[in-house]
C-alpha cells in the first residue's frame, strides 16, 4: 500500500515543471514569488486541514459502534452504556460535537483523550517524537542511498549495475513491509546481531536507540529507496536528451561531469518532490513497521484510536499527517524552485 | 552456496525466457513492426514473456491446476512431493493450485482496481486541468486533502464502513488510487493545454470529451504508463497490508497478497513458503516495470 | 493472524462472557519434558510479551476487558478471592467468608495488609472498592453482577453484602477480575490510582506499549511474588511474539500461532505449556429464522463437518473435540458418554431431507475477532458440508466492529466462550429462553423447566440426569454448534519454572503467573 504516492507525484513534479517557469517567467523577482507562493500554500494547507478533519470526522461517525461500547466491550448493558455515554458527552449530535471539538481546536486546545482522559498533547507528545525519530532515521540511510544508485545508474544506463540494481529496487518494492522487515529479522536478529523488537524507557540513550532502531529504518529504508533511485535515474535521463547535454558532450567533457555538472541540477526539482513524498510516507504510513517491531509510533497510536472510536485522537493525529504532507510538500516545491537554474540565473 | 547457484540458475532462465520471448514475438510480429522487436532490450523480452506467461496461467488457470480452488486434500503443511509438488498450506489446501488461482484472482482484481483507477483518475485530472478555474481549485484542493490521508488508514476506514465484498475492495482501492492518478493527469495535462494545437482544436469546436481523447490522452500517455506500471502492483500490497490489519479478500478464494499475509509468520523459521506468493508478486513487478521502462525509453527518443 | 489488530482480541466480549473459575485443569506438556520441579527462587526481571493491549487500555477497573490489563492487575492488585489453581476457591484480602441464607453474605477482611503508599487496607477500601461497580452513574463492566445486591456495609472487620435473593455463587464473583480492593477517601475509590496491594510496584505505565514493576519488599504474601521485576509488553504481532521469544527480549508469550507450535518445540528454546479447560468455540444459528427455526437443517450442519481436522488444524491438536456441549470435561456434570457426533454426510443429507430439502445454502459471517482461526474453520467447515449437498458461504467480515455489527446480529456467525465452572451458570448465561447473551435465541421449554428444577434438587443423582438431559437438548436439539475445547497455548524460556498444575481459570495461569512463577 504503502510507498504508491510517490511514483506518480515525482512524475507529476517532472511534469508539473514546465508551466510552472513558463508562469515564472512573466513574473517579477524570484524571491518574492517563493514568499508569495508559501503565503498562498499555507492557506491552502489550512482548508486541506479542515476538509481532512471534516472528512476523517464523518468517516469515524459512521464506523458502527462507539467509544461507549467499546470501552465496555460486549459486557456492557444498555444502562451502563447511558451513563458511560452521558459521561463522555457522546449524547450530543455530531455537528455539535465536531463544532465543539473544531472551536477547542482554532483555541490551540485539542482536547482530551475521550478513553483515558488524558490530554492529547501528552498521549500524542512522545510517540510524535519517535515517529519523527524513525522516519529521519530511515532518510538518513535511504536518501543518500539512493540518490547514489540513481545517479550511478543513469550514468551507467543500460549496463548489467543498472539493470540489477533496478531489478533489486522492484523486487524490494514489491515485497509487503512486513514480509521485508520479518526477513530482515530471521537474518539479522534471530543471529544476534541486532535486536528483534524496540524497547524505549526513559534510560534509553540516542545511541542505544540508533542500534535497536535499525533494522525498522532499514525496512523502511528498503521499501523507499526503489522509488527515489528510479525517479532520480529517470530525471537525469530524461534531460540527456537535450540539446545541452549534447552540446556538453560534443564539447568532449566525461560522462561523469556531464550528468554531475549538467543533468543532475536541472533534475533536482522531481527528485526533491519524491524524496519529500516518501518522507511524508515515512513519517505518514509505517504503521506495519511499527506494529512488527514493537515500535510506539503515532500510526499504531492512530490505529488503537479508530478501534475505539476515540475521535479527538483520531483528528488530532490525521491533523498531524496531513500537516506533515503538506509542510513537505511546500518545501519540496520552493527547494525545487530555488534548485532550477533557470530561476535563480535570470537576469 | 545455495545462494549462489539459485542467481546462477535465474540468471539463466532470465536469458533462456528473454530471448525465447524476443524470438517468438519477432516471428510472430506483422512486418512493419518487426525492427521494433529486434532493437528491443533483453530485460524488455523476458517482461512481455513473464507477463504473457501470467496471463495465460490466470485465464486457464481450472484447466492447469490440480485440484480445485479451494479443496481440501489432507494434512496441513505437507512437505514438497507429489501430488502436492509445493506441499499443502495450514489448511491442507494444495500450495500449487492455490498460486495458480491466485494469478487468475490477484492479477484481475489488480487488473480492473488499477483500469478503474486510471479511468476516473486521469479523465477527471485531463478534465479538470482543461476546465481549469474553480472547479479546478475545488476538485484539486479536495483531492489534496484525501492525499494528505495515510492510504492504509483510509482504506481501512473505508472498508469497515463498506464491507469487504471484492467489489468494494476494488472501489476502495481504487478511489484511494485515484487521487493519486488524478494529481498526475492533471499536472501533465496542464502542460498540454497550454499547447497551440489545444487551441486550435477548441477553435475547432471541438467537444470536451473528444479532446480529452483524442487531443490531450495520447500526448499525456507516456508518464501514465509508467504510473500504470507500478500502480498495478501497489494493488497486491494494498491487498496484504490491509489482510495484516485483518481486512481482505472473502475465503475461500486465492490471492497472493494474503497468501504471503497468511504463511508469514514461517519465514521466522527459515520456511521458504511464504516467499512463494510473495516471490511471484515480485517477478510480476519486475516483469511489468521491464516492459513500461522500455516503452518509456522508446518514447524519450534516447538512442542508447 | 489477523486477530493482531484487535487488542481487544480474544476476550473483548469481557467477564461476564467467560469463566470465571474452571473446577479441574490439566496441563499437557511435550513429550520428554518433566516439569521442572524445584523450590521457588527469588530473583530475576521477568518479561512478557502479549497480544493484547491498547493505548487506550486506563487504570479504571471497571473497563479492563483484555489480558494486557488482566495480567498487569495480577501483579499490582489484590482481591476479596482467589481462585487456586485447582479451581477452588482461596481467600486472598478476605481472610474468609460465610452465609447462612444464601443471600446475606459475611466476608472477614484481612488484617495487616497495606497498599504500597503505606496506608493499611480496611474493610472501607472494601466497601468503596465494591461500591465503585454499582450504582446508577457507575460505568463498570460488571454493574450486573450488583443489581440484586441491596447493601454492602461494615460490620467490625467484616463487610456484609446483602442480596435480593440466595446465590450460593456469589463469592466466585468476588475473585473477578473487575474487582481489585483499591484505596479510598471518603467512601470513595480514584479509579485512576496506581496504587494496590499486590506484589509489583508500578516504576511505569504506557498503555499499548510496556509496563515496568517492581517487587513490592512489604508484600503481605511470604511465599509468592518471586521475580524482582516485571516487564510487561503489547507484541500485537504474532510472528513478532515469536521472534520476541527466540532472541530472549521476551520470557512467555500468548497466543502462539498454532502453525508455529511444532517448529518452536523442534528450536529448544523454548517450552509450550498448553491448558485444557472448559473455553470453546461455537457457531450459533439463529433459531428464529429459516432455514434454522427447523431443527433438521440444525442437526444436518451439525453431522455436515469434522470436528477433528478442526482440532488439528485449527487448534494443532492444542484442545479436544467438542460434542456441541457448552458443559465441558472439566464440569462436575459432563456428560461425556453422550453419542458423538462425527462427520457423516449421509446423516446430514438425511436430516435435510426429514426437513424437506435436497440442498441447502447458507452464509456464515466469521472474523478472527470471534476467535483466532475462526475464519479458517469456516472454510475448512464449509468445505467438508458440501458432500452433504450443503453450500456454507463463508462471509468474512471485518474484526472491527464484529461485536456489534455481526454477532446476535447475523443469522449464522462465530463466537467463543471462556466456559464456566458451573453448570447452572452456562445455561442461564446463554442457553435459557431470553437469556441476554443467548446468541443462538434458541427456546425450549422442557430445558427451561429442567434448568429450574435443577437448581433446588438435592439428590445428586437426580441432578446429574437432569444436567445430563439438559445437555443432551443443547447437544441435539439446540442451534449452536460447538467442534471445540480449545486450550490456553503458552511459550515461556527453558528458565522459567511453573509450579505442578497451571490454573485453567483463564490464560496465564489465572493471570497470575506474575506472582506463582519464578527463575529456575
Amino acid at each position: 500500500m504503502a510507498p504508491a504516492g510517490s511514483a506518480c507525484r515525482g512524475l507529476s513534479a517532472n511534469a508539473a515543471q514546465r508551466p510552472q517557469g513558463k508562469n515564472n517567467g512573466k513574473r517579477g523577482d524570484g524571491m518574492n514569488d517563493i514568499w508569495r507562493m508559501i503565503g498562498q500554500r499555507l492557506l491552502l494547507g489550512v482548508l486541506t486541514l479542515f476538509i481532512i478533519s471534516v472528512v476523517i470526522f464523518g468517516a469515524t461517525e459512521l464506523l458502527p459502534g462507539d467509544l461507549a461500547r467499546e470501552l465496555l466491550g460486549q459486557s456492557a448493558t444498555e444502562e451502563t452504556l447511558a451513563a458511560l455515554r452521558e459521561q463522555l458527552g457522546l449524547n450530543d449530535p455530531a455537528p455539535l460535537r465536531y463544532w465543539n471539538w473544531l472551536t477547542g481546536v482554532l483555541q490551540g486546545d485539542f482536547g482530551v483523550s475521550m478513553a483515558t482522559q488524558k490530554p492529547i498533547s501528552e498521549l500524542v507528545g512522545t510517540r510524535l517524537g519517535n515517529t519523527l525519530f524513525l522516519a529521519l532515521y530511515a532518510a538518513a540511510l535511504s536518501v543518500p542511498l539512493s540518490l547514489l544508485l540513481g545517479v550511478l545508474a543513469a550514468l551507467w544506463r543500460n549496463s548489467i549495475f543498472d539493470r540489477a540494481s533496478n531489478a533489486l529496487a522492484l523486487t524490494a518494492i514489491s515485497f509487503p513491509e512486513f514480509f521485508v522487515a520479518y526477513i530482515l529479522v530471521l537474518w539479522l536478529a534471530q543471529t544476534g546481531i541486532f535486536p528483534s523488537m524496540v524497547r524505549i524507557t526513559s534510560a534509553t540513550t540516542t545511541g542505544d536507540l540508533l542500534y535497536s532502531a535499525f533494522l525498522p529504518a532499514l525496512t523502511l529504508t528498503l521499501v523507499v529507496t526503489a522509488h527515489m533511485m528510479r525517479m532520480t535515474r529517470a530525471a537525469i535521463i530524461n534531460l540527456l536528451a537535450s540539446p545541452y547535454i549534447e552540446m556538453a558532450r560534443l564539447k568532449g567533457m566525461s560522462p561523469m561531469r556531464v550528468v554531475l555538472r549538467h543533468a543532475v541540477p536541472n533534475a533536482l526539482a522531481p527528485i526533491i518532490n519524491v524524496v519529500a513524498l516518501n518522507l511524508a510516507y515515512l513519517i505518514t504510513g509505517v504503521v506495519v513497521v511499527e506494529v512488527v517491531f514493537v515500535y510506539p509510533g503515532l500510526g499504531q497510536l492512530m490505529i488503537d484510536a479508530v478501534t475505539n472510536r476515540d475521535i479527538a485522537v483520531v483528528q488530532a493525529i490525521a491533523l498531524i499527517f496531513a500537516a506533515a504532507y503538506v509542510l513537505l510538500n511546500l518545501l519540496a516545491d520552493v527547494l525545487s524552485t530555488i534548485t532550477n537554474p533557470r530561476l535563480m540565473h535570470r537576469k | 552456496m545455495t545462494i549462489l547457484l539459485s542467481i546462477f540458475i535465474g540468471l539463466g532462465l532470465f536469458f533462456l525466457v528473454g530471448f525465447a520471448g524476443r524470438t517468438a514475438l519477432h516471428a510472430a510480429a506483422p512486418a512493419h513492426h518487426k525492427p521494433m522487436f529486434r532493437d528491443m532490450p533483453l530485460t524488455a523480452s523476458f517482461g512481455l514473456a513473464v507477463i504473457a506467461i501470467y496471463v495465460v496461467v490466470a485465464i486457464l488457470a481450472p484447466v492447469i491446476a490440480p485440484f480445485g480452488e479451494g479443496q481440501v486434500l489432507g494434512a496441513a503443511y505437507q512437505p514438497w512431493a507429489a501430488p502436492h509438488y509445493l506441499g499443502t498450506d495450514k489448511l491442507g489446501r494444495d500450495m500449487l493450485t492455490r498460486l495458480i488461482y491466485g494469478a487468475r484472482n490477484t492479477v484481475g482484481i489488480a487488473f480492473a482496481t488499477t483500469a478503474l483507477a486510471f479511468v476516473l483518475g486521469s479523465v477527471l485530472g485531463i478534465w479538470a486541468a482543461l476546465v481549469g478555474g474553480r472547479l479546478d481549485q475545488w476538485m484539486s484542493r479536495f483531492v489534496d486533502a484525501l492525499m494528505a490521508i495515510p492510504a492504509l488508514i483510509f482504506s481501512l476506514l473505508l472498508l469497515t464502513i463498506f464491507g469487504t465484498s471484492v467489489l468494494t475492495l476494488i472501489l476502495v482501492i481504487a478511489a484511494v488510487d485515484a487521487t493519486r492518478v488524478y494529481r498526475l493527469a492533471r499536472s501533465v495535462a496542464q502542460g498540454i493545454v497550454v499547447m497551440d494545437y489545444i487551441e486550435a482544436a477548441r477553435l475547432r469546436g471541438e467537444g470536451m470529451w473528444r479532446l480529452i481523447r483524442r487531443e490531450i490522452l495520447p500526448n499525456a500517455m507516456a508518464p501514465l504508463v509508467a504510473e500504470f506500471g507500478l500502480r498495478f502492483c501497489f494493488v497486491f500490497l494494498s491487498i496484504s497490508a490491509l489482510s495484516f490489519l485483518g481486512l481482505g479478500i472473502k475465503p475461500p478464494t486465492a490471492d497472493w497478497g494474503s497468501m504471503v499475509r497468511e504463511n508469514a509468520t514461517l519465514i521466522t523459521f527459515g520456511d521458504i513458503t511464504p516467499l512463494l506468493p510473495a516471490g511471484a508478486i515480485a517477478l510480476l513487478t519486475v516483469a511489468v516495470n521491464f516492459v513500461v521502462d522500455w516503452q518509456l525509453h522508446r518514447a524519450s527518443g534516447l538512442k542508447e | 493472524m489477523t486477530n493482531t489488530m484487535t487488542p481487544r482480541g480474544m476476550t473483548r466480549r469481557g467477564m461476564l462472557k467467560s469463566g470465571m473459575a474452571m473446577t479441574a485443569a490439566g496441563l499437557i506438556l511435550p513429550t520428554g519434558m518433566a516439569m521442572a520441579q524445584s523450590e521457588p527462587k527469588k530473583g530475576g526481571v521477568f518479561r512478557i510479551g502479549l497480544g493484547h493491549g491498547s493505548t487506550t487500555d486506563s487504570y479504571d477497573p471497571g473497563l479492563w476487558d483484555q489480558l494486557y490489563v488482566q495480567t498487569f492487575a495480577a501483579a499490582r492488585v489484590n482481591y476479596l478471592i482467589e481462585i487456586a489453581a485447582d479451581g477452588n476457591l482461596a481467600p486472598e484480602l478476605a481472610e474468609s467468608w460465610d452465609s447462612t441464607d444464601g443471600a446475606t453474605w459475611v466476608f472477614k477482611i484481612r488484617e495487616g495488609v497495606s497498599f504500597h503508599s503505606g496506608k493499611p487496607m480496611t474493610p472501607d477500601d472494601v466497601v468503596a472498592s465494591l461500591n465503585h461497580h454499582r450504582g446508577d452513574a457507575s460505568t463498570s463492566a460488571v454493574k450486573p453482577f450488583f443489581d440484586p445486591v441491596t447493601d454492602i456495609k461494615v460490620d467490625g472487620q467484616n463487610v456484609v453484602v446483602t442480596l435480593n435473593a440466595a446465590n450460593a455463587d456469589f463469592p466466585y464473583l468476588m475473585s473477578d477480575y473487575h474487582l481489585p480492593i483499591l484505596p479510598s477517601a471518603e467512601g470513595k475509590i480514584d479509579p485512576t490510582t496506581t496504587d494496590g496491594t499486590g506484589g509489583y510496584i508500578v516504576e511505569s505505565y504506557e498503555p499499548g506499549v510496556q509496563a515496568t514493576m517492581n517487587r513490592n519488599p512489604n508484600y503481605w504474601k511470604a511465599d509468592r511474588a518471586h521475580f524482582d521485576q516485571i516487564i510487561i509488553l503489547t507484541i500485537l504481532d504474532p510472528a513478532a511474539r515469536l521472534n520476541a521469544l527466540m532472541t530472549g527480549e521476551v520470557d512467555l508469550i500468548d497466543q502462539v500461532d498454532p502453525a508455529a507450535i511444532a517448529l518452536l518445540e523442534s528450536r529448544g528454546v523454548s517450552k509450550i505449556l498448553s491448558v485444557s479447560g472448559n473455553a470453546h468455540y461455537v457457531f450459533p444459528m439463529d433459531a428464529r429464522t429459516a432455514p434454522f427455526n427447523d431443527n433438521n437443517v440444525r442437526l444436518a450442519l451439525k453431522y455436515a463437518f469434522d470436528r477433528q481436522e478442526l482440532v488439528d488444524k485449527i487448534l494443532a491438536g492444542h484442545g479436544s473435540v467438542a460434542n456441541d456441549n457448552p458443559i465441558g470435561p472439566a464440569n462436575r456434570y459432563y456428560f461425556a458418554e453422550m453419542e458423538a457426533k462425527t462427520y457423516d454426510p449421509d446423516k446430514a443429507k438425511f436430516h435435510l431431507k426429514e426437513a424437506g430439502m435436497d440442498t441447502l445454502e447458507v452464509t456464515l459471517s466469521a472474523a478472527n475477532a470471534a476467535f483466532s482461526g475462526a475464519v479458517d474453520a469456516a472454510v475448512l467447515m464449509s468445505e467438508k458440508a458440501a458432500a452433504a449437498g450443503i453450500t456454507i458461504n463463508v462471509d468474512r467480515v471485518p474484526d472491527d466492529g464484529y461485536w456489534d455489527n455481526v454477532w446476535m446480529k447475523k443469522p449464522f456467525c462465530a463466537s467463543y466462550w471462556g466456559g464456566r465452572p458451573v453448570e447452572d451458570q452456562m445455561f442461564t448465561t446463554a442457553y435459557v429462553s431470553g437469556a441476554e447473551w443467548n446468541e443462538s435465541f434458541w427456546s425450549n421449554e422442557s430445558f427451561d423447566k429442567l434448568l429450574v428444577a435443577a437448581r433446588s434438587e438435592l439428590d445428586d443423582t437426580k441432578r446429574r440426569e437432569m444436567y445430563q438431559e439438559m445437555q443432551r437438548l443443547v447437544s441435539f436439539e439446540g442451534s449452536t454448534i460447538i467442534p471445540m475445547y480449545n486450550n490456553y497455548v503458552m511459550a515461556v524460556a527453558n528458565s522459567v519454572s511453573t509450579p505442578e498444575k497451571i490454573s485453567a481459570n483463564w490464560n496465564l495461569d489465572g493471570f497470575r503467573c506474575v506472582e506463582r512463577w519464578w527463575f529456575a
